[in-house]
């Protein structure tokens, strides 16, 4: 892939704008369509844009696996922690309420909202990077005769 | 319509997958054709292309006769077109689908959540233990790729004696 220069450069022009555009559907889910899920895919797709045109080397000095993998658990844990946060402060599992003063709890089912959703998030776009990190390790490179 | 490339076959559901989430946004469900359109026909196809390039770009020959195939098509289709003949007219407003949950999370959402989007009320907070059963779901599914897909590579490398990644 050394010389394809003008995927290179259209990708790396591209890869800013999807993982801002990740961030804004993330945050934005509240507001309008979008939320844990779809930014997480979406925030994935930059990197493996990154992982297909600069090859999994690359990628990897950008993603270490190691922390992808530990976005892994660590999504899960943020929306489990989450539940169980509220469950020490005496209310029911995933109950937001216990997030802020119990005279705003409208307050705490946006802070809920919001970490449940930056689990969510987290996790499938690590997910999505390190399952395609391990399609990509066991295939042989591509060449350039078969595009 | 017959095709033996598979990588046409990939290329030809991920445009399936694009229409579909149209047709999503034609149905007013925003959220799901967002998905749709993400999942199905970004990623999913550059997975099934990753698996092509593991496997085979052509389809072997089927072996067997392709008449008991066609069959199930053919009766879980009528089976289908029959179960429509029962539905609602679409978007018609007494249907069960409308009137069972549905006002009351459009009511209770501006007063107990109060986000504007009450798919995502619903989804992250009424429904949160569902969510958080999909997030485990997701979870779950990438560790199992990683075990399959990354381990064997792993091994394999410590077996030739080279230096193994972290």
């Amino acid at each position: 892939m050394d010389h394809h220069f003008i995927l290179r450069v259209v990708s790396k022009m591209l890869i800013p704008p999807i993982l801002l555009y990740a961030l804004y559907v993330q945050f934005h889910g509240d507001f309008g369509p979008g939320g844990g899920f779809q930014a997480g895919v979406i925030f994935a797709v930059g990197f493996i844009l990154y992982g297909l045109v600069y090859g999994l080397d690359h990628l990897r000095r950008v993603a270490p696996p190691a922390i992808v993998r530990a976005g892994i658990a660590l999504g899960v844990l943020l929306y489990a922690g989450t539940g169980a946060y509220s469950l020490f402060k005496g209310k029911n599992y995933l109950d937001y309420s216990a997030l802020a003063d119990p005279e705003r709890a409208v307050g705490g089912q946006h802070l809920g909202i919001l970490l449940v959703e930056a689990g969510v998030g987290l996790t499938v776009a690590s997910v999505m990077i390190a399952v395609f990190m391990a399609f990509a390790s066991r295939a042989p490179e591509i060449k350039d005769t078969d595009w | 319509m017959k095709l033996r490339n598979l990588f046409a076959v990939v290329m030809l559901s991920g445009v399936f997958s694009l229409l579909s989430a149209g047709l999503f946004v034609a149905l007013d469900a925003v959220d799901v054709a967002f998905t749709e359109a993400a999942v199905g026909a970004g990623i999913s196809t550059v997975l099934m292309l990753g698996t092509l390039a593991l496997t085979h770009q052509e389809e072997k020959p089927a072996q067997h006769s392709r008449a008991l195939p066609l069959l199930v098509v053919f009766v879980t289709g009528a089976a289908l077109l029959y179960g429509t003949a029962d539905l609602p007219p679409f978007g018609s407003a007494d249907t069960p689908v409308q009137q069972h949950v549905a006002p009351e999370y459009i009511e209770r959402t501006p007063k107990e959540i109060d986000i504007p989007n009450i798919v995502t009320a619903v989804l992250a907070s009424y429904r949160g233990y569902d969510t958080l059963g999909e997030t485990v779901v997701i979870f779950t599914a990438g560790i199992a790729v990683i075990v399959l897909l990354h381990g064997s590579t792993r091994r394999r490398r410590r077996e030739d004696g080279e230096e193994t990644d972290s």
